[in-house]
């Protein structure tokens, strides 16, 4: 009983927590992989970018329910989801043609795009707040929790209980979903190897007839699909905030360089490694090792690796260990 | 210095703006205004000097800017005796702890040839030391952080005068980054870039969580200055009397005496404030002649232009036999050692440290904007930077207003709409900046002052 208690205990604690967390982490840094592998450069507007599509959604969701339709169970979100898809293409679109494309024709060097993505963060950062303000914003309707912790608890009578959010399901089920069509779009298509040949090796792409307009295109269309949708996960599971948003921006990264920059396998596992250490450096094990040590060998301290204020800090520093070690990252990117 | 045609510009535009706001709006906004744009020319000195100089891109500019104030910090707090009987052991152990494990992982590297396992053994080493180090340091934080916890709560500092701690900033700032640059420097531009980012991210997450050490979110408040208070210049018989002599024709207007003097008051009041502020800008202005002194003569000295020759063509420049690593961290230690000074004057002249205000968007990112606008390896230029992007950074909201008031102004005042984007007002700098930078980078790449070779 104690060491099934116990595993609930980590189930509620860690698993779930950093299945829904690494998911939306994931997205966001295949979205940033894309980026650097096709258009070569490390866009730092990503998150403002994620905050947009998160924006538009909320925008629309506000609009259906102020007319009455509803998801029932599910987030309204979700129907409001293609709407800010569709938006944050146009955005994406927009900023590529005035700016960026300027750029890729002067064949400028990756810090140019780097400050140029830089201006474009902070223009994004403005119409955000200007539109939406600075304030949190909790945009979840629809059925809360599919599982309660104490529903847990009487159903199975032990003493450790199991919540299960239905944002969690939500976010693991679209997540799954996204990455299978992702990858079976970027392995098994025409569209999707031309695009991973034009990453591989620009030059002989173009020898070999593919449209290098086509692929920023599509590339920006993928990208922007996968900032909303990560945007939209994280805004429902916890909330809105463009700060926030902002700031994740970091773990994102964090992920993409350590699953090796330019590799979408890679940052999916990245992004679930930086969300496993995350909550699993920080979590106080003092109740686990009450169930599974024996009685009288209970610990007396927290037994946590490093306090909860840290757990940013903690991804930094998994990317700078894997830095110095590993410059490709742990999968194997393409350049350095 | 004085023909150059940079510096006339520099010059009359920062003697322009604050001349024009303050007639426009008032003389304190002025000198406030003018004393960080000082501040913001010497962060961007620092930058540009990585930059500019060395084409290092360093986003951890945040980082170094905190650095620089959790030194004021150290430096000019009295100390708290009850705090170091009470943890002050601890603490000096822990310290000890660190500086062994640093030191036994430094030999172990250098001493131990290269193994398969080494990298994994220095590895263990560290993450083991963590738990350890907050088993030992653990007890005594609780117990400092317990003491007065409402007004100190941490070991304070060392009482002395508050100038000594803008050259520890500085030098505090080249230890951490010779650390960094050791770690980050090998990389490639965009992962510096992002390497960096993070890093700052780290120091800022230690100065915001460790209180023993810097009070974190409580801020600290009340730190000492340079300069004279208000309070005492006030009750002061030389200022009032400069005070009534520079006054004398408006004071002469006013017969009675009851009137004059509570004129006289007002105005000892009110210039009290101007004077503190201008002597903060007059140190600040010596401040950025002397770094701006040294920064011309070094970009102009033999050592510059193989800083240049490094930024232009490394591989060249290596083959010339010129040692690049080491060129990089030096000049990436000296960036930040001048960024750490500029963070602890901004503290100072804040005269409060407030960790969790510290945000990449305004600390780095902002700074960044100032040396890309004002002229990439130019020292004019990034002063002149400085000035202009702090100038729109303060202007922006009264001037949006301006705007949206004269475009909403057939609205009513309970419009929607126009409320909504009164008070939306404070973000229009972020567009301003991002506009600003955008077109900069489009039609003027090399920034408003570009840089200048001089060709013998």
């Amino acid at each position: 009983m104690d060491f099934l208690n116990s595993i609930i205990l980590l189930t509620n604690f860690i698993i779930v927590p950093g299945i829904t967390y690494g998911s939306q982490l994931a997205l966001g840094a295949i979205g940033v992989t894309l980026i650097y592998g096709v258009l070569r450069f490390a866009n730092f507007a990503y998150g403002d970018l994620m905050a947009f599509g998160t924006m538009i959604v909320i925008l629309v969701t506000w609009f259906l329910q102020s007319k009455g339709i509803t998801l029932g169970l599910l987030p309204t979100a979700l129907l409001a989801l293609p709407v800010g898809i569709l938006l944050t293409i146009a955005v994406s679109l927009f900023f590529d043609k005035t700016v960026f494309e300027y750029y890729r024709n002067k064949k400028s060097d990756p810090v140019t795009f780097i400050v140029v993505s830089l201006g474009i963060m902070f223009v994004l950062n403005a119409v955000v707040r200007i539109i939406i303000g600075p304030n949190d914003i909790n945009f979840m309707d629809g059925h809360k929790f599919i599982m309660k912790a104490r529903e847990f608890k009487q159903m199975t009578g032990l003493n450790e209980g199991l919540a299960l959010k239905s944002t969690q399901v939500i976010t693991l089920i679209t997540t799954i979903i996204t990455c299978s069509i992702l990858f079976y779009f970027l392995n098994k298509t025409k569209t999707g190897k031309s695009m991973r040949a034009y990453s591989n090796n620009e030059d002989l792409a173009l020898l070999s007839g593919i449209d290098p307009k086509k692929i920023v295109l599509l590339t920006w269309i993928i990208v922007s699909i996968l900032a909303t949708v990560a945007g939209t996960l994280y805004g429902l599971d916890k909330s809105f905030k463009p700060f926030t948003y902002f700031n994740n921006l970091l773990p994102i990264f964090a992920a993409t360089i350590v699953g090796g920059i330019g590799n979408p396998l890679g940052a999916f596992y990245g992004g679930f490694l930086i969300a496993f250490s995350e909550i699993g450096l920080t979590y106080a094990y003092k109740k686990f090792f009450k169930y599974i040590m024996p009685e009288g060998l209970e610990p007396s301290t927290l037994i946590q690796f490093i306090s909860t204020d840290y757990k940013f800090a903690i991804s930094f520093a998994i990317l700078i260990v894997v830095l110095i070690f590993r410059p490709n990252g742990i999968f194997k990117g393409k350049v350095i | 210095m004085i023909k150059n045609s940079d510096f006339k510009i520099c010059l009359s535009v920062m003697t322009i703006l604050t001349i024009l706001v303050g007639f426009f709006q008032s003389w304190g906004i002025a000198l406030s205004m003018l004393n960080l744009c000082l501040i913001s020319a010497v962060m961007a000195m620092g930058v540009n000097i990585q930059w500019g100089f060395a084409g290092l891109i360093n986003f951890g500019v945040m980082g170094f800017l905190a650095i620089g104030g959790l030194a004021t910090v150290l430096i000019s707090v009295p100390p708290v005796p009850e705090a170091w009987s009470a943890g002050g052991i601890g603490i000096l152990v822990s310290g000890i702890f660190l500086l062994a494990v640093v030191f036994s992982v430094l030999i172990i590297n250098k001493r131990i040839p290269n193994h398969k396992y080494k990298n994994y053994f220095i590895f263990v080493i560290i993450i083991l030391s963590i738990p350890l180090l907050k088993f030992i340091a653990g007890p005594s934080i609780s117990k400092i952080e317990s003491i007065n916890a409402a007004t100190s709560g941490f070991l304070g500092g060392a009482n002395l005068p508050i100038i000594f701690s803008w050259f520890v900033g500085a030098i505090m700032c080249a230890l951490v980054a010779f650390v960094v640059g050791k770690v980050c420097l090998g990389l490639r531009s965009d992962y510096l870039a992002i390497s960096t980012l993070l890093v700052s991210g780290i120091i800022i997450t230690i100065v915001k969580h460790e209180e023993w050490l810097s009070r974190g979110v409580k801020n600290v408040i009340g730190l000492k200055r340079p300069v004279p208070y208000e309070v005492d210049l006030q009750n002061s018989e030389w200022f009032i009397k400069l005070v009534e002599f520079l006054n004398s024709s408006k004071l002469s207007n006013v017969l009675d005496f009851d009137e004059r003097t509570s004129l006289l008051n007002q105005l000892v009041i009110s210039s009290s404030g101007v004077f503190v502020k201008l002597c903060f800008s007059l140190i600040f202005l010596a401040v950025v002649l002397v770094i701006l002194y040294f920064s011309e003569k070094a970009l102009n000295s033999p050592w510059g232009r193989m800083m240049r020759a490094i930024r232009d063509n490394e591989e060249a420049a290596k083959a010339m036999g010129k040692n690049v690593v080491k060129q990089h961290l030096f000049i990436f230690m000296l960036g930040s050692a001048i960024i750490g000074f500029a963070g602890a004057m901004l503290v100072t002249y804040d005269g409060l440290f407030t960790p969790s205000s510290y945000q990449p968007l305004r600390y780095t990112f902002l700074i960044w904007v100032m040396v890309l606008l004002g002229g990439t390896g130019n020292n004019y230029g990034a002063i002149l930077g400085g000035f202009v992007v702090w100038f729109i950074w303060i202007q922006s909201a009264p001037f949006a207003l301006l705007v949206i008031n004269i475009f909403t102004s057939h609205l009513d005042e309970t419009n929607y709409i126009k409320e909504h984007l009164l008070n939306s007002v404070p973000y229009f700098r972020y567009l301003m900046m991002g506009l600003g930078l955008l077109l900069v980078m489009r039609y003027r790449p090399k920034g408003l002052l570009p840089e200048k070779i001089i060709k013998n």
